[in-house]
């Protein structure tokens, strides 16, 4: 046991004699959630009072609420008292001091999944200055943005620099009372990026790779808030294919988008957290809340994401048609192998005129994996001219893994037109032979065909992010043939 | 090239090779005719490798190696090409990227430098226009869509790319008009050469009118009667099967060679 933690086991069964302002200086708080707690996070922050009420009233109506048991996954109940809030992040001084010190079997992954090089380090927990200069490629980068106005940097960061615009925009699309795990994350979120394109401004790069770096420090109840103004355009990339490990099991994000007139958002996620064992043992749970809204006409969100991590995944990336003329889109690659359980889909809710959605969504069953689509499209009464597609496709490797479909369809409006077509399928022993008898191993075969079936999705991707994509559903395969 | 010896093969219990003898050496091509049921296509799927048949007997030698024992990507990587009777669709692989796959699988196993986006394309193009297909199907998924004919000289066109040391064609004329079988012919007698061998797999004599055989045999109930030469095909379209097998059912009624 760290030093770090003997002194916190000490501390609490002092019965917090040293007080608050002991515990503000320490990297890590004590177990358990409180109102206390919920003001720690803050002061720690250093957060305006406004953000503090915000927080303790999205904490209030969180005690008011049970956690949902809807969903079709299956996990022992999670002891909420029983989490750490808070940890500073962690130190570059403890981490290995080369790749030379890292796992072997990690560095294989990076190397099977294409990772470059100097990325490996970074992921790895490397020192980041014996390494690799980070501080010039960030300066580069932020150079670059904020020539043309953008704004982009931490959330934390962003409350103090740009307060207005948090304000503005801050829970407008997902609400603290929308759920149990968005309340939980309005009360406790550590932190995760904020974004504000100004109108007209097309974002000139992919916010990603200074991201990618950045990533193992947002914590497990990230908040990111993107807003586009009229007129701009920005492709946004979450996560990465390395696959993340976090001593925090649950992680309850919330993602919110707002599409001002003409704006369009393009938001890519690439997810490989830790499954958990070959017994689904200790795994992550991504409980994530994500909805975009278009809130002016001819308004545009896309959301494309590839899950092949995560013990439990249950999040549905949706988008608020507001906005005449507006468009939202959701593909998404979901695989769940071995012990693994999804559900996941997507709420298209039509409201302007002319709204139109399109839904592509790729599910991938192996091992003992559960997987399950769960789509509502929602067309209000206003919706006139509504139009949807969704297509549902489900590929079954093996004989012990499940698919299903939940799609709900509510239309109150005569005029909308909406689509629906689900398949599901195997790799068939004709295809498999076929596959080797021209020379391909039978897992080379399996990839192949599964990345035939996500070929529509993956598509969608900003190019990097795809070709990584690919080799990431390769990994995520193996053990699955024969 | 290839040995075959007392070959018999069962599948699901029920016996369907009942000792195969057979030799085939570098540069001849060999016709395998006989009825429907006889086994011909059991046996091109147990030389390619499919699962699903137990070998009860017999040993099959390739190159001096024991073929049965190697699996089908291996023996596949060591020049064994199966041109399938009912080939495969595959949604979202395209013609090409399998192509590209399989002979750099084959030319990494040869040891061989994998051909390059640039050069696999321009040779691949010029296949096409051999097969006389339209390049655009390059872009196509695997077979997705693909009439009877295209299928086949889709399988033709992918034996050309992969220079098979050993080429199986399983009813390669099943299904074909004039005009696609001429084009596959075209295609097979293409590959003709000192150090390949084929085994043509047809019920028909017709094929052979444009792929001229060195050697034909006759399978029926799982064993070879009869073997000559390509004489051999003429005289069963004259008689039917019913003349070497004996068997009133084989006997073909008005319309059934084509």
């Amino acid at each position: 046991m760290s030093e770090a933690q003997s002194t916190i086991d000490e501390m609490i069964s002092k019965d917090y004699e040293h007080g608050f302002e002991t515990l503000l200086e320490m990297d890590v708080i004590p177990r358990g959630l409180s109102e206390d707690v919920v003001r720690l996070i803050s002061a720690k922050k250093n957060e305006p009072e406004w953000l503090l009420d915000w927080r303790l009233a999205a904490y209030r109506h969180w005690l008011t609420l049970t956690p949902p048991e809807w969903a079709n996954v299956h996990y022992p109940a999670i002891d909420y008292q029983d989490m750490i809030y808070y940890a500073a992040p962690k130190s570059q001084k403890d981490g290995p001091k080369s790749l030379d010190e890292v796992d072997p079997e990690l560095l294989k992954t990076y190397e099977k999944l294409g990772i470059p090089l100097h990325e490996r380090a970074i992921l790895a927990g490397v020192a980041v200055d014996a390494v690799f200069d980070s501080v010039s490629v960030a300066t580069t980068f932020k150079d670059k943005l904020s020539e043309v106005g953008i704004v982009f940097c931490s959330f934390s960061e962003a409350v103090h620099t740009h307060p207005e615009l948090i304000k503005q925009y801050l829970g407008s699309v997902v609400p603290v009372g929308d759920n149990f795990y968005a309340a939980l994350n309005s009360a406790v979120f550590s932190d995760g990026s904020f974004c504000y394109i100004p109108p007209g401004v097309r974002c000139p790069m992919e916010l990603s790779t200074y991201f990618r770096i950045n990533a193992k420090n947002t914590g497990q109840f990230e908040r990111t808030l993107i807003v586009a103004d009229e007129g701009a355009y920005v492709s946004y990339l979450e996560g990465c294919t390395a696959p993340m490990r976090d001593e925090n099991q649950l992680h309850a994000a919330v993602v919110e988008l707002v599409a001002m007139k003409k704006a369009q958002i393009k938001y890519s996620t690439v997810q490989n957290w830790y499954p958990g064992d070959k017994d689904g043992k200790g795994g992550i749970y991504n409980f994530v809340t994500k909805r975009g809204e278009c809130r002016g006409d001819h308004a545009k969100i896309s959301w494309t994401q590839v899950e092949t991590g995560s013990a439990i995944t249950w999040k549905y990336p949706s988008v608020v048609l507001k906005g005449d003329h507006s468009v939202g889109e959701f593909y998404s690659v979901a695989l769940t192998n071995h012990r693994q359980q999804a559900d996941t889909g997507t709420k298209m809710i039509h409201i302007g005129r002319n709204t139109k959605s399109t839904v592509v969504s790729k599910g991938i069953s192996a091992g003992f994996g559960q997987q399950a689509y769960r789509g509502l499209v929602r067309v209000a009464k206003s919706a006139v001219g509504a139009r949807n597609y969704t297509q549902c496709d489900s590929l079954l490797l093996g004989d012990q893994c499940q698919a299903h479909t939940f799609p709900y369809i509510e239309v109150k409006q005569s005029t909308a037109t909406v689509e629906h077509e689900a398949s599901t399928s195997r790799i068939s022993e004709d295809q498999m032979f076929f596959c080797r008898q021209r020379g391909l191993s039978p897992e080379d075969a399996v990839s192949m065909i599964v990345n035939g079936f996500c070929k529509e999705v993956f598509k969608e991707l900003p190019m990097e992010f795809a070709v990584e994509a690919q080799k990431l559903l390769g990994v995520s395969l193996e053990g699955s043939v024969g | 090239m290839l040995h075959i010896k007392d070959l018999t093969a069962e599948v699901d219990g029920k016996p369907i090779l009942k000792g195969i003898h057979l030799t085939v050496n570098a540069g001849e091509i060999h016709a395998v005719m006989g009825p429907n049921g006889s086994g011909k296509s059991t046996l091109a799927s147990i030389l390619a490798g499919r699962d699903g048949y137990e070998i009860t007997g017999g040993s099959v030698m390739y190159q001096g190696k024991d073929l049965l024992d190697m699996p089908a990507e291996d023996r596949a990587r060591d020049g064994v090409f199966l041109a399938f009777q009912y080939p495969v669709e595959i949604p979202g692989v395209s013609n090409i990227y399998l192509l590209k796959a399989a002979v750099n699988a084959r030319r990494r196993h040869q040891g061989l430098q994998e051909l390059d986006a640039m050069d696999f394309l321009s040779l691949v193009k010029e296949k096409v226009r051999f097969m006389e297909m339209d390049e655009k199907m390059l872009y196509r998924a695997v077979n997705e869509g693909f009439s009877g004919g295209e299928k086949k000289r889709n399988e033709i066109l992918q034996m050309i790319m992969l220079e098979p040391t050993l080429a199986l064609l399983d009813e390669t004329d099943s299904g074909l008009d004039i005009d696609a079988l001429k084009v596959v012919s075209k295609g097979v007698n293409s590959l003709r050469s000192p150090n390949r061998a084929m085994i043509l797999v047809t019920h028909y004599q017709r094929l052979l009118d444009y792929i001229t055989p060195d050697y034909v045999h006759v399978l029926s109930a799982g064993r070879i009667i009869k073997s000559g030469g390509p004489e051999l095909a003429l005289e069963l379209e004259r008689q039917g099967y019913a003349w070497l097998t004996g068997d009133q059912k084989d006997v073909p009624s008005k319309g059934a060679v084509q």
